[in-house]
């Protein structure tokens, strides 16, 4: 694991920044091109700051035009090109590459067209993703996934990690809501994938280009989908003495033919972090609440709601709370939509993991990482998204302790492990990055591995986009493979297995 | 690893090494949908059962062979569907089939494609290896989404052996409703409810009528049958037609006299210049035969954003709506990744491999 701080600039890198910035120069305005280390610094990192990396340049073209001529100008050069859009991700995606540029893709930021008939919207990659619903709310329409970041994320962002939210298990990820995109392949080519109609012919390349996180084309426009925003919601808050009575909640009420808007789940150490914070209203004496939303028209509100209420009983929730008004229903939610921020008040530092394994495992998962919290003496507050079984287990700790980080992203990796032997994934929405290339080993074997690379050779012959991101090489998981093995058997020997 | 796979992996050894095209097949009841069949059969059926199927977990793995019938039957006892509703066309239909395939049926505008509700794929590469991309859960977004591509690839990169599928609750009721209107009218209506929070599940409209299907909770198909009016059809008769139109044996679809066209189009291209004789998905999808020459017709629906298809009837012209250069120029290094030597159903999808 590294954390790479500004190395000492060799003459070689000044050579190629001096190439670049010529190059560039005749491209883009000097507004939009920073080269001096003050002013590249904020794009060092994501929002994974462990991770940093200063980049050879940044650039930020205003126009479609100018995006494809930095792509030729880099592609001629054999600069790496890291996109960026808000800097949001969790994963490290957007850790620039020391030899390399970061392409921001903030200031394409217009919305072109909302088309209240069609429902659609086509939007420049910078636009962010709460802007879209704003702007579509005048016809009674909005874009469906939320994630937490919704306020600053970008769309293209979003494409990029196929990014999820609290809706997904009824509306569905970024890759079901987005209709098509254009873009150019690293030599400049123009590809437009999908489109307004929803069928297009040969293989599903839109389906490849969502969730590749920058590795295989710069994306300048998205079509994306736009619904009707329900005429009601309502959320019922239940609290369960048990966790895993919680976990069979959440299979109770999908087995019931239910399939709820939102269905999020959090454990007590989220509850009493949140709580005092945010005045959620949140049963402190649970072992862990769920939140289960219903939307649509007032009468399958009403109907919906009853049911669930039902089902939680049933499966022994000792409360249940049921939002009278939009203002409850918001409060409710406040505690889970803050639960991050929250993470970072009682704590210096959290690391957000961000697995997904099946429902059923919820339980099991728990106590799982109740163990993990002695084996590494770190604490750790869950928020699922339960419906889902996507899991943000938020690892707390101090990066000025000695010894902490690490021991935080082994506790990451073994929680990541534990994903995949439960039949899941190691991640579920915040995409692979530069965090998880580790993870990626154990989740896939070599061969499958390669056939990533075959598709990133593909659509980028040279390997300049994002380069070193999402897919491990073979000596990378060696590598992984040995300091797995050295850190349990040397670094925390003391430690307890289980 | 099962004798029904290592069966099926020797016979992709033996084909690469002499070089002798092979096509995945299991009913063979979408063998129309191609560009040309080459290669010698490669018969999924016997590599068949469901793997894994939890009602609460929202998800059922099959192997590829597994009959699309045995699968609808088995979430049809848990309440539950397949949301995309594959047409079979016929009984043999396997579960592989209809993912190598990727068509989806009437309820594809409201709830999304076949690709929508792939979470994992198994696949037998050139190589003899068995790759597992995606998986079992709702959310991952580790590695490309290998499974969705695979999803419409016609076994052009490999062959599936299994798929793991998102299902749903069947909704609680369902009512169809039929307006006697032109088409015009029709597409009018239809995207007037698109832009409202409305149950309605499919829409088609065909020789006089427009016929919606609601699903839903009965007091929301109340409220909404109220809000749209037109006339309740019966149950089974409604039931009987949207499943005559998922498997096109309406009449309509039986004369192959006239090349049949099938136009993909943004839901709100005019009308009068796509001149849709059989209109679904809200208007995105559309029906017609015309003898007109082909590039005529793919002209027109370059035009109107979308793109053509030569569905069934006289071949005059190649059956899929050509690609931009950029784009064959992809699909040609893909092949080539997955499948180097060109032995997985050649020329299906494009001419030439």
């Amino acid at each position: 694991m590294s954390r790479n701080d500004a190395s000492p600039q060799s003459d070689a890198a000044d050579a190629r920044r001096a190439e670049l910035r010529r190059a560039l120069a005749g491209v883009l305005p000097p507004s939009c091109l920073l080269f001096d280390a003050e002013q590249t610094a904020p794009f060092e990192c994501d929002g994974l700051s462990a991770f940093r990396q200063a980049p050879l340049a940044v650039a930020l073209p205003q126009t479609e035009a100018q995006v494809r001529e930095v792509l030729h100008s880099c592609r001629r050069l054999n600069v790496p090109v890291v996109a960026r859009g808000a800097g949001t991700g969790l994963s490290g995606g957007a850790m620039p590459s020391a030899d390399g540029l970061v392409l921001s893709l903030a200031k394409l930021n217009r919305i072109l067209d909302i088309d209240p008939v069609a429902c659609t919207a086509r939007v420049e990659p910078g636009v962010r993703n709460l802007a879209v619903s704003d702007a579509a709310a005048a016809f009674g329409l909005y874009y469906a996934p939320d994630p937490s970041s919704q306020i600053a994320c970008s769309i293209g962002g979003n494409v990029a990690e196929n990014s999820g939210g609290v809706h997904c298990l009824k509306y569905g990820l970024t890759v079901h809501n987005v209709l098509g995109v254009r873009g150019y392949t690293i030599d400049g080519e123009e590809v437009v994938l999908g489109g307004a109609a929803l069928d297009t012919p040969g293989l599903d390349l839109l389906a490849l280009a969502i969730g590749s996180e920058g590795l295989l084309m710069i994306v300048t426009e998205v079509t994306l989908r736009l619904i009707p925003k329900p005429k009601v919601a309502q959320v019922v808050m239940a609290s369960f003495d048990d966790v895993v009575k919680a976990g069979d909640a959440i299979a109770a009420i999908i087995a019931a033919g239910i399939i709820p808007a939102g269905l999020e789940m959090m454990d007590r150490k989220a509850t009493a972090a949140v709580e005092p914070f945010v005045r959620a209203g949140y049963d402190l004496g649970a072992a862990a609440i769920l939140l289960a939303e219903s939307d649509g028209t007032a009468e399958e509100v009403g109907d919906e709601i009853a049911g669930i209420e039902r089902v939680l009983q049933a499966a022994g929730a000792t409360r249940c709370t049921v939002s009278r008004s939009e203002a409850e229903r918001l409060r409710f939610w406040s505690g889970r939509k803050n639960a991050f921020p929250a993470a970072g008040r009682v704590s210096p530092d959290y690391y957000c993991m961000d697995g997904t394994i099946p429902r059923k495992h919820l339980g099991h998962m728990l106590r799982a990482i109740e163990a993990m919290e002695r084996k590494y003496a770190l604490r750790c507050m869950n928020v699922f998204h339960a419906g889902d079984g996507n899991l943000h287990p938020l690892i707390l700790f101090d990066a000025h302790r000695e010894g902490e980080w690490d021991r935080a992203d082994r506790f990451g990796a073994d929680i990541l492990e534990l994903c995949v032997e439960l039949g899941g994934t190691i991640t579920g929405e915040h995409g692979v990055g530069i965090e998880k290339i580790g993870s990626m080993c154990v989740q896939f074997a070599a061969t499958e591995r390669e056939v990533f690379f075959g598709i990133k050779r593909a659509f980028d012959p040279a390997g300049l986009l994002n380069p070193g991101k999402a897919i491990p090489t073979l000596a990378r998981c060696a590598e992984y493979g040995r300091m797995h093995v050295h850190d349990g058997q040397l670094a925390f020997a003391e430690l307890p297995r289980f | 690893m099962e004798a029904t796979l290592a069966r099926l992996r020797e016979r992709i050894a033996a084909a690469v090494a002499a070089r002798t095209p092979l096509r995945p097949r299991g009913g063979g009841t979408k063998d129309f949908y191609a560009e040309t069949l080459a290669g010698d059969v490669l018969d999924t059926r016997e590599h068949h059962g469901i793997l894994a199927y939890e009602p609460s977990e929202l998800v059922i793995t099959a192997r590829c062979g597994t009959p699309l019938a045995e699968i609808e039957d088995a979430l049809a006892r848990q309440g539950q569907f397949l949301p995309f509703e594959p047409p079979a066309f016929g009984g043999e239909a396997t579960i592989g089939g209809v993912i190598a395939a990727g068509l989806s049926g009437p309820r594809r505008a409201s709830v999304g494609a076949a690709r929508d509700f792939v979470l994992g794929a198994h696949l037998l590469d050139a190589h003899g290896d068995v790759l597992r991309f995606g998986g079992q859960v709702m959310k991952n977004v580790a590695g490309f989404d290998v499974a969705r591509l695979l999803c419409g690839s016609l076994g052009v990169l490999g062959l599936i052996t299994q798929v793991s599928l998102k299902v749903l609750p069947r909704p609680r009721e369902e009512i169809s409703l039929r307006f006697e209107c032109g088409a015009v009218q029709a597409l009018t209506m239809f995207q007037r409810w698109r832009a409202q929070p409305l149950p309605v599940s499919a829409t088609c409209w065909h020789d006089g009528a427009a016929v919606a299907r609601l699903s839903g909770s009965s007091s929301a198909l109340r409220t909404a049958c109220a809000a749209l009016g037109g006339t309740p059809m019966n149950e089974a008769d409604a039931r009987a037609w949207w499943s005559s139109l998922r498997e096109q044996t309406l009449d309509f679809f039986r004369n192959d006299e006239t090349p049949l066209w099938r136009l993909s189009l943004p839901a709100t291209a005019s009308l009068d210049r796509s001149g849709g004789e059989l209109i679904e998905w809200s208007g995105a999808l559309r029906w017609l035969r015309s003898d007109a020459p082909a590039r005529e017709i793919r002209a027109l629906a370059d035009a109107l954003g979308g793109t053509a298809m030569l569905w069934r009837g006289a071949r005059s012209a190649s059956m899929f709506h050509p690609l931009a250069e950029v784009q064959r120029e992809l699909h040609r290094r893909l092949k080539r990744q997955f499948d180097p030597h060109g032995v997985f159903s050649p020329g299906r999808m494009n001419e030439g491999w």
